[in-house]
């Protein structure tokens, strides 16, 4: 995976170690990111999109592993919704993560990868590494943060940790805190990796094989169900068989929705790495930020000042519900920042953000201006 | 687009550079006007998701909520002036509003339709149906108007309350009107408040 990837990587390596919430430091990050479009003289055009869980700096150019298009290419690029005409847009793949950023597959200091030395990281973490990002790009001050789920709570500890580095924040489809539920499907996929024996302890990245294979691909077909929405579900799939016209009395793949579930774990195999994914999962299942603030949400908004905060939740998005983005709307409106939310109709669930919906591209051109 | 007369007159009395809070905003027309000429500070609430998505990409600042729920989240005091344009009717508890209206703007305009105007009254009286009309143009089995109010249901709520009034401002016809006899003559009101 690394040597295919290597001559696709654009990768800056952050001039000093990056202390972690953890206590402990972590030396000699590189951060792998993308560009789109021109940064103006005065460095003021810069958008900083924050990715989700899997996902990564491709979002409007073609993945190298997959050879999909950019996860949200629909929604960033020229004359788009986030207009590269006008803004550069910086995307980096976080700390943790298995594109060309530092994570559990990178080298250790023994010369062997990280594995499970890999340092827990946070939220925060993730956040603190893309700012001393634009700190080395000589950019000091965005015209917006943008992020969809993890990218949203990104997004969030950007404004709370960082006030006055960004004039805008854009969080879709987002929580404030990873709850009871988020944290359990999580630690579902987790069991799901660890329990496959070729996971190793973490240790198999020398070994035969394509490591936990298995257990990944059950932790993302686990996942999956909670990007959609029953509906989604039902009306992509229904009860309706998988190439066959009768059960099979068996446990092959007869209904559509088990094949499809079974297509998405294993082609997730091919582009993401099983200790990147229980890093990520971690941090995000840390994440508290009113916790980070001594326990009410408005405190870690105090120092926001004038930024400008737009929060976008969907109607059938049972991951992030709605009522965790009002969470984080009162406590905007507690400190009295400027917010504008919008619940929007949906089919699609906890994914809708990176789907059709033209609300959505309204909203964020309103929005980003 | 020319705003509403009761929009136009509050507009007008709103001071420049103040924080306001428009609870009903709609499309945010007023905001709009507020921002540009006056140079306000202003937020809005709004209930219904199309509307919010126009205001924000408008550029303003705009909350999808229930004002029935939702304003008991805005701390005491914290605008300098709070607007409910044409809302007041649609309230679960009108009086309440009022209240979290006083708490949360240190002045508050109301503007509501007056249903004790001389047309409604006429309606009612001779055809004894519930009045349409062109300010009140739903049936009333499809009307958000859960508490139909006329002036002097209001005054007296007002009173009852404590509330000083600042100041009020009846329009009929689309024009200003003078206050005298204002629950007959008056098709909207509306209202400057204070503690």
């Amino acid at each position: 995976m690394a040597t295919a990837l290597a001559s696709h990587l654009n990768a800056i390596t952050l001039g000093a170690p990056l202390a972690l919430d953890s206590g402990k430091v972590l030396a000699d990050v590189t951060l792998a990111y993308e560009t789109y479009g021109e940064l103006d003289a005065e460095k003021s055009n810069a958008i900083l999109i924050c990715h989700a869980l899997t996902g990564d700096q491709f979002v409007a150019k073609t993945h190298p592993l997959t050879g999909k298009p950019g996860w949200w290419e629909r929604m960033v690029g020229p004359g788009k919704p986030i207009d590269t005409d006008r803004f550069h847009v910086i995307c980096a793949n976080v700390i943790g993560s298995c594109l060309g950023s530092t994570g559990p597959a990178s080298m250790g200091p023994d010369g062997k990868p990280y594995g499970m030395s890999f340092p827990v990281i946070t939220i925060r973490d993730m956040v603190r590494a893309q700012v001393a990002l634009l700190d080395q790009l000589g950019i000091g001050s965005l015209h917006a943060v943008v992020g969809g789920s993890m990218g949203g709570m990104q997004a969030l500890s950007f404004a709370a940790n960082f006030p006055g580095r960004t004039d805008r924040v854009l969080a879709i489809a987002t929580t404030a805190r990873h709850s009871a539920q988020n944290i359990a499907f999580h630690e579902v996929g987790r069991q799901a990796i660890m329990a496959d024996p070729d996971w190793k302890g973490g240790d198999y990245y020398a070994a035969e094989g394509n490591g936990p294979e298995k257990g990944l691909s059950v932790a993302r077909m686990a996942a999956h169900i909670t990007y959609l929405s029953e509906a989604g579900l039902t009306d992509k799939f229904g009860r309706r068989l998988q190439d066959r016209e009768e059960k099979s009395f068996g446990f092959d793949a007869d209904f559509q929705v088990e094949s499809y579930l079974r297509y998405q774990g294993l082609a997730f195999t091919t582009r993401f790495d099983a200790n990147s994914y229980l890093y990520i999962t971690r941090a995000m299942d840390y994440f508290d930020l009113a916790e980070e603030h001594g326990g009410l949400l408005a405190d870690a908004f105090r120092a926001c000042g004038d930024t400008r905060f737009c929060v976008v939740s969907f109607d059938t998005d049972w991951l992030y519900p709605t009522a965790e983005s009002r969470n984080v709307v009162h406590a905007l409106n507690a400190v009295a920042a400027p917010v504008s939310f919008v619940e929007l109709s949906a089919p699609y669930g906890h994914d809708s953000f990176l789907l059709e919906c033209p609300a959505l591209d309204r909203v964020i051109k309103g929005f980003v201006g | 687009m020319a705003l509403r007369p009761d929009l136009a007159k509050i507009a007008e009395l709103v001071p420049e550079g103040t924080r306001v809070l428009d609870i009903g905003c709609g499309e945010g027309e007023l905001m709009e006007v507020l921002r540009r000429e006056r140079h306000v500070d202003v937020r809005g609430l709004e209930i219904d998701p199309e509307l919010v998505e126009k205001c924000v990409s408008r550029g303003l600042s705009v909350v999808q909520g229930d004002a029935d729920r939702d304003l008991a989240g805005y701390p005491d005091a914290s605008y300098d002036v709070a607007i409910l344009s044409q809302t007041l009717q649609t309230a679960e508890r009108p009086d309440y509003m009022l209240d979290q209206l006083l708490r949360i703007g240190q002045t508050a305009f109301v503007s509501f339709p007056n249903f004790a105007y001389w047309r409604m009254r006429f309606a009612l009286l001779f055809r004894g149906r519930m009045p349409v009309t062109r300010h009140l143009p739903v049936s009333w089995y499809e009307t958000q108007n859960i508490h139909h109010v006329t002036v002097d249901d209001f005054r007296q709520l007002i009173a009852d309350k404590g509330v000083t009034v600042e100041g009020s401002w009846f329009f009929a016809g689309g024009r200003e009107i003078s206050g005298g006899n204002a629950n007959w003559r008056a098709e909207h009101a509306v209202y400057q408040l204070s503690r």
